[in-house]
């Protein structure tokens, strides 16, 4: 699969490291800040060291980055920054504009989450997914997380072996 | 008439006041409470201090009862995402979103918000209009559609010049809609011969500003 990843923090990074690893072709885009503090930074520096895909630094609502990205032969685009609206702003146009089949939205606010859902875009929250499972685990049902935390856990075992990126 | 203004800074805060003078009812929306505050303490009890990109925020504003909704923050995700969320949720009747970067006007059309405003364009059409560009003059975009009024006026030595109004190499989509012609309104046939000094009234495509200009002046 060609796969482009908007924001490249944590899960960005992760996610794109799994997918990488599993022989999918995936670039991402990350925002390039204009704060000092930000710049002398890594930008992908939540990447795995061994990642393959390609990098890009831009503003992932840009058409042109997103063309550079390799938006309009993608499978999937996931939009995955710290911002709502960006996020959905991003998600719409690869599913609208390039035409990508498979595009998800990382969206914190279950209110409009739900209501993009409602408009065709997959959304995700990470307010109703992860307090969910809280609630799930507190409650001691097993079920609704059974299968989750066991590959999380194995991927953090994965991770933990991984030698710290250069720089 | 009853309006939301979505964010209130320069813009925003300036578009409220106009519009409580022009005698409408409005609420201004505005997440920053230093930034609210200085609104009611100008302006009044109009200012909601929430993110007007929370549809509860849109609810309380009263959304489902406003005449339009107006997005002026300086983020354009923002003010997508707030036009949306008015449009499909509250079913606002006319959203208006302002565009920072003028290359997404375009992308918001895409994303079912017709109506934008960008101020570079704006500021571009202003400064053309005052500019002796052989008199090709873009006046403005019409609200609603992708399309554009332009005003020309025939010099000599153009293709146009001498040539009929039927015989101009139009993109698809553009119309002569008027003329004139020293001084007087003339209704254009497309056997109408145009003169050197007449000025044509164009209806176009905004995506072939660049082609009607061609069709006029070569």
């Amino acid at each position: 699969m060609n796969v482009v990843i908007v924001g490249c923090g944590r899960v960005g990074g992760f996610l794109a490291g799994l997918l990488d690893t599993e022989g999918h072709h995936v670039s991402v885009v990350d925002i390039a800040s204009t704060s000092p503090a930000r710049a002398e930074r890594a930008w992908f520096q939540h990447l795995p060291s061994t990642f393959k895909g390609e990098t890009i630094l831009g503003d992932g609502t840009d058409l042109e980055i997103l063309r550079q990205a390799g938006v309009e032969k993608a499978d999937a685009l996931l939009a995955l920054t710290e911002g709502d609206n960006r996020n959905l702003m991003a998600a719409q146009i690869a599913q609208k504009i390039f035409g990508v089949r498979r595009v998800v939205a990382k969206v914190n606010d279950p209110v409009r989450a739900q209501i993009y859902r409602r408009q065709g875009i997959d959304t995700f929250s990470r307010t109703t997914i992860l307090g969910t499972l809280l609630f799930a685990m507190l409650m001691e049902d097993r079920e609704v997380g059974e299968v989750l935390i066991k590959k999380s856990l194995e991927h953090e075992k994965e991770l933990a072996h991984e030698p710290a990126p250069a720089g | 008439m009853y309006f939301i203004v979505a964010g209130a800074g320069e813009v925003g805060f300036h578009l409220a006041q106009a519009l409580l003078e022009a005698g409408h009812e409005v609420t201004v929306i505005e997440a920053d409470r230093r930034r609210a505050s200085f609104v009611q303490e100008k302006l009044g009890s109009i200012v909601l201090n929430e993110a007007a990109d929370e549809g509860r925020a849109q609810m309380e504003a009263g959304c489902s009862r406003a005449d339009a909704l107006v997005a002026v923050t300086g983020d354009d995700a923002k003010n997508l995402v707030i036009c949306q969320l008015a449009k499909h949720h509250c079913h606002t009747p006319r959203v208006i979103a302002r565009v920072n970067n003028p290359k997404n006007e375009i992308v918001f059309k895409t994303l079912g918000i017709d109506e934008t405003i960008s101020s570079t364009r704006v500021l571009m059409s202003v400064i053309e209009q005052e500019l002796p560009t052989g008199g090709f003059l873009p006046l403005m975009p019409l609200t609603g559609s992708q399309l554009e009024l332009i005003e020309a006026e025939i010099a000599p030595g153009t293709p146009a010049a001498g040539r009929t109004v039927g015989g101009l190499k139009l993109p698809s989509g553009a119309v002569v809609g008027g003329l004139v012609r020293r001084g007087k309104v003339v209704h254009p046939h497309d056997e109408t011969k145009l003169e050197v000094g007449d000025r044509v009234i164009v209806f176009a495509p905004t995506a072939t500003e660049g082609e009607v200009r061609k069709a006029l002046f070569g």
